[in-house]
């Protein structure tokens, strides 16, 4: 699945950032692929913003379409896909 | 001025050379750099080890305002806030080479953030220059339960690592004191081999790292090819640093903050479209209210008109008499010190401060990147992402200024929107200020039309260029700080030096300004002028034709324009339909040199007829619809 298929709470697993200078900053901000992160807000139709420890990320739709996850769990918000 | 940008001192022997920048300190000295990420407490450092004397100056060829001072025999300079050492921006370019000319480096980083924090950190250190990390917000850390061990990430690291609270002042002395034990660190023995074969091609370690991480810039120095190793790099750095960091952070509990409660509400639509409306309504209050009317009203009715100018005129009138050319010229209705001075001292200068001010407030508190990621899918719709907010509000500020900022966008196609949009339609402080005085007296319906109109404008134009122009819109990857509160001597210190760069910039125009309309009114040539606009003035926007001399004021300023607006007497409809024209009107000449420096004539010519055409077609047309007979 992508990142901008993910739900408030989920918590996730990066698999691929295909952007180069995306992935350069993500790295620099502390999240690489394979990094745990959690989806901490999901702004409707706009930004995931991703929360890694107390790094806060917020990442435009049209790049979170572009980025593969894998989900781990939700933090027991109970969510579910729809 | 951005204009003075090429003077930069080449002198040797007396100077020394941080950079590109000058500064007057023995030619021996050692240059000290601060360095870290955005909103880590950087100038507080710098206060305490700068004194009262610091330079500001824009870094040549930038708008990026670097800090300096003299440090006993030495000097200490401030970069700009980065994540990483290389150029993706102009701040990463201009940070990268005082870096690069850098003796020693003391690296200021969040101890609430070492994950991110620590990349910076050990991308010095592989660059391997002499450091000294100060570890800052320990305070904060340590009212989080979050346990640091500094003495292992000193072992790791192999350079001191000194705890600070900045802001409550601990730990700047152990700083100050640790600079002369600054070293270099123990740099990842995964790159040796590749940076001793750079090393002998360019000569400097710090340069070989550049070129190894693919800085186009700097392997174009040397002459060398750019080897592209940095992905590799990069996640090997960042695989060292979550190992240092699990090794060195103990947090004992993970709930939530309030602090991050907060941020969450700023972010959600629900919570924080309210919050920004809150906000918004906050700084109406502030500088449309307060400000423009009770403390303007004062400064401008009280202080200028009532004793101000009374009193030159009382000086001068003795010896030059009013009636003279002369005399008007000084003296007169657009007299340089009667109409000027007041117009500079008593409206501008308290509106800019109060602008500021607002600016500064929710810069530290660490607002806006949260407003950029609430509005970027708005944003989107008029081809810009939420980063755009930036030059928009600064927009707010002064156009010149924000025009620069475009440049921060990611795209050409974001830049021509943004900067078509500022040109076009963002009112600058100086305006709103006099506009908020003129819609105030008024009344807030008519404020609310003028608003909806503008913003409607603002939209219209956005989204039909979005559509024309070809490209994507960059998409959205920022970091979002933590809230905090505001520390009001940063923000006075802030807003003061804005202001008066700004009112430095701003002044000699005003005079021009005058100058041409004094001219103008002596010669006859303004009672021509205004007859040659009539058709338009009265019988398109339905004005009093005296309406056309706020054009030849506007022209040269947009806030010259709208407070020649001022002095006339105009129906509330009529206040509308001249604040809306005069608000599309063409921009200030100073903003209009920048706009032809920033986007080229090709761009810029159309910008600057367009918005002749925008200002009088729909004002007419708004004319024509609110105001019947006349």
């Amino acid at each position: 699945m992508c990142l901008d298929q993910v739900k408030t709470g989920d918590e996730i697993i990066i698999k691929e950032i295909p952007d180069s200078m995306a992935k350069t900053q993500f790295i620099r901000f502390g999240i690489g692929e394979g990094s745990t992160v959690v989806c901490h807000t999901k702004i409707p139709f706009g930004p995931v913003v991703l929360r890694k420890n107390r790094q806060e990320i917020a990442v435009g739709r049209e790049l979170a379409r572009t980025i593969r996850v894998e989900r781990r769990g939700n933090g027991g918000k109970g969510h579910r896909r729809g | 001025m951005e204009k003075d940008i090429g003077a930069v001192k080449t002198t040797h022997g007396g100077h020394c050379h941080t950079g590109a920048l000058a500064l007057d300190v023995p030619a021996n000295c050692q240059k000290i750099v601060l360095v870290g990420n955005p909103n880590v407490g950087k100038s507080v450092f710098f206060n305490f080890f700068s004194g009262l004397y610091v330079d500001v100056s824009n870094y040549p060829g930038t708008t990026i305002e670097i800090s300096q001072a003299r440090y006993g025999d030495n000097a200490i300079i401030d970069t700009p806030g980065i994540y990483g050492v290389s150029s993706f921006n102009d701040e990463e370019i201009v940070a990268r080479d005082i870096i690069l000319s850098a003796d020693k480096i003391v690296n200021v980083v969040d101890a609430l953030h070492l994950e991110r924090d620590l990349f910076l950190t050990l991308q010095l250190i592989d660059m391997g220059l002499p450091i000294v990390v100060a570890l800052n917000f320990m305070d904060e850390a340590r009212a989080q339960d979050i346990i640091i061990d500094s003495d292992l990430l000193s072992d790791l690291l192999g350079v001191s690592i000194i705890p600070t609270a900045a802001v409550k002042k601990q730990g700047l002395m152990d700083v100050e004191a640790a600079l002369s034990e600054a070293r270099e660190g123990h740099q990842d023995p995964f790159l040796h081999k590749r940076l001793h074969e750079m090393l002998s091609r360019v000569g400097s370690q710090p340069e070989a790292l550049m070129v190894l991480e693919g800085d186009p810039y700097i392997a174009a120095r040397h002459g060398v090819e750019p080897v592209d190793d940095r992905e590799e790099i990069y996640v090997h750095r960042r695989e060292r640093v979550n190992d240092i960091v699990g090794h060195v952070v103990h947090e004992v509990d993970l709930a939530e903050s309030i602090r991050q409660k907060i941020g969450r509400l700023v972010l959600n639509p629900i919570t924080g479209v309210p919050i920004l409306a809150v906000i918004l309504f906050g700084l109406y209050e502030l500088v449309a209210v307060l400000v423009a009317q009770d403390i303007v009203g004062l400064t401008e009715g009280t202080i200028m008109k009532g004793y101000w100018e009374p009193f030159i005129r009382g000086i001068v009138s003795p010896v030059v008499s009013q009636s003279t050319p002369l005399g008007k010229i000084l003296i007169g209705e657009f007299g340089i010190l009667t109409m000027t001075i007041t117009y500079l001292l008593g409206l501008l200068l308290p509106l800019v401060l109060g602008f500021y001010l607002a600016l500064a407030l929710m810069e530290d508190s660490g607002y806006l990147p949260r407003l950029a990621t609430l509005v970027d899918r708005a944003l989107n719709t008029i081809g810009l992402n939420g980063r755009a907010v930036v030059p928009i509000i600064l927009g707010f500020g002064c156009v010149t200024m924000a025009t620069i900022t475009t440049r921060l966008l990611g795209t050409e196609r974001e830049k021509t929107i943004a900067t078509a949009i500022l040109q076009w339609a963002i009112p600058c402080s100086a305006q709103i200020g006099v506009i908020a005085v003129l819609l105030g007296a008024i009344g807030g319906l008519y404020t609310l039309l003028y608003a909806a109109f503008i913003f409607l404008t603002l939209v219209t134009i956005g989204t039909v260029l979005s559509k024309w122009l070809p490209g994507k819109t960059s998409p959205l990857l920022i970091d979002l700080p933590p809230l905090r509160l505001p520390r009001p001597d940063n923000v006075v210190r802030k807003a003061v030096t804005r202001s008066f760069a700004f009112m430095k910039e701003a002044t000699p125009w005003f005079f021009l300004g005058a100058l041409i309309v004094s001219l103008m009114q002596v010669s006859g040539m303004l009672t021509a002028w205004q007859n040659v606009w009539e058709p338009i003035t009265t019988g398109w926007l339905k004005l009093p034709k005296e309406t056309a001399t706020a054009f030849v004021m506007g022209l040269v300023r947009r806030d010259f324009g709208a407070a020649g607006l001022y002095a006339m007497h105009l129906t509330p409809m009529q206040t509308v339909v001249a604040l809306v024209t005069i608000t599309l009107f063409v921009p200030c000449v100073a903003s209009v040199m920048i706009l032809f420096k920033e986007r080229g004539w090709k761009q810029a010519v159309p910008i600057w007829f367009g918005s002749w055409v925008l200002a009088f077609g729909l004002g007419g047309i708004l004319a024509q619809i609110l105001i019947r007979g006349l």
